[in-house]
């Protein structure tokens, strides 16, 4: 460890490794910190990834993927099953990962590209000079360090300090944030593709998941919207799906996150600051999916840093362009999502299957969502009359 | 006046930190950290997946 880097990461996912390494690969000095001792452990993600947006960022590789899904079903209250195909509805189903290994590989190309990693290394604040960020403050092994940057990169994830810390307000109101409980199950028959349970026996406020892993493995699990949960609500309702619905399965791991759904948020960035992927709110307000966008705004936020480093200003003049092109690319995504989100919440039961069931005898099944979303709100105008500028 | 966390149950997953109004709550590798600005809000309990935390 040095007492100075052009660039901080705090963070070893999948955002903050992206930018770590596209910071080192553009010559600049970088420090990537994780505050576990272990990269990618413990898991608090289902694994579902699109094909298209992974292969942006890494070639895929059999050591990180559990699975490769033919597509994706979406399973109304009554049981009406629409089944969505791969290739067509890309961002639906693709891999699943198995994010302990694939988190690693992705820190190994920032180390391999140059970066310095150092694990069990906490941020606990950060470093301010006339009225910027400058570095942070760090615990390595139960011992204090300052550690100058020119640009420090917040990627720490759901439970981030480090926007708060130097001024933006990425605190999340309950119905903000999905909460979540997942098994990994076994002794089962995994299928060939993910399965979405929607409706509010499952999941009051979001949906229940299927993705397999395996032929006998898969992950099963639930989010539910904050503002519906009630204490220790996602684990008892994951345990009662279970109980009726799979009760040969064996649980082989559990897993438990929150997961941000607020859509954009206000302020990204900073002088001297800026944050990536679910510490900057970036994660699907609809699907809960946050790994292909961490992974973008990643890029992007390291693409920014080189410039800022060549330019010698680490202010907004030169960071309000990762504000800008995040906004113009994915951001654009979330915003329509936030209204699909907040649509969906105001349906009943009776009224998903409504939905669902104007489906049957249409072939949906290669199309796109944005085409599937056009065809039921030309067959239920009336409850989708909000959707219609939307696609 | 704070808020209990019962290690036993907590699956260290940092929900709580991410709706903590006060940003009282931290999650250091295994465990969560009150610290006195909590404002017994219960906002955290509420939305933790297994229950482990509990307003005093």
């Amino acid at each position: 460890m040095k007492d100075k880097y052009d660039v901080i990461v705090v963070g070893a996912g999948p955002g903050g490794s992206i930018a770590a390494k596209t910071c080192a690969e553009g010559g600049l000095d970088v420090l990537l910190i994780e505050k576990r001792q272990e990269i990618g452990d413990p898991v608090r993600c289902a694994e579902g990834v699109s094909k298209d947006g992974l292969i942006r960022h890494i070639q895929p590789d059999k050591r990180w993927i559990s699975k490769e899904v033919k597509g994706s079903k979406i399973i109304a209250p009554d049981g009406t099953e629409i089944r969505m195909s791969e290739g067509a509805s890309s961002q639906k189903a693709g891999y699943t990962l198995e994010r302990k290994v694939f988190d690693r590989a992705l820190a190994q190309q920032a180390a391999m590209a140059g970066a310095e990693v150092m694990v069990k290394t906490r941020a606990t604040g950060l470093l301010h000079s006339n009225g910027a960020v400058c570095g942070i403050k760090a615990m390595y092994m139960g011992e204090n360090h300052d550690i100058k940057a020119n640009i420090v990169i917040g990627a720490d994830g759901v439970e981030s300090k480090v926007g708060r810390w130097g001024g933006i307000d990425t605190t999340m109101k309950p119905v903000d944030i999905e909460t979540g409980a997942q098994f990994l199950v076994s002794n089962i028959d995994a299928g060939e593709y993910s399965k979405f349970y929607m409706g509010g026996e499952y999941a009051p406020g979001g949906y229940l998941w299927l993705f397999p892993k395996g032929e006998h493995t898969a992950n099963v699990g639930l989010g539910i919207l904050g503002s519906k949960s009630e204490k220790g609500m996602a684990l008892s309702l994951l345990q009662k799906f279970m109980k009726n619905h799979m009760p040969d399965a064996r649980i082989l791991e559990m897993v438990v996150g929150g997961v941000p759904v607020s859509g954009p948020i206000k302020q990204t960035a900073t002088n001297g600051l800026l944050l990536v992927g679910d510490a900057a709110r970036q994660s699907d307000p609809v699907t809960g999916g946050g790994i292909i966008n961490a992974m973008d705004a990643g890029k992007i936020a390291g693409e920014v840093c080189i410039k800022a480093c060549k330019a010698g200003d680490y202010s907004m003049n030169t960071l309000q362009e990762y504000e800008d092109r995040w906004r113009d690319t994915f951001g654009k995504s979330l915003s329509k999502s936030l209204k699909v989100k907040n649509m969906l919440l105001k349906f009943s039961d009776e009224q998903l299957n409504q939905l669902a069931h104007s489906l049957v005898g249409e072939d949906v099944s290669r199309m796109t969502l944005p085409a599937v979303l056009k065809i039921l709100a030309t067959k239920n105008p009336k409850m989708l009359w909000e959707m219609r500028s939307l696609f | 006046m704070s808020v209990n966390v019962n290690r036993f149950k907590c699956g260290y997953c940092g929900a709580c930190v991410g709706v903590c109004p006060a940003g009282a709550l931290e999650l250091i590798e295994t465990w969560i950290e009150v610290e006195s600005t909590c404002t017994d809000c219960g906002i955290c309990a509420k939305i933790c997946p297994v229950g482990a935390l509990e307003v005093e």
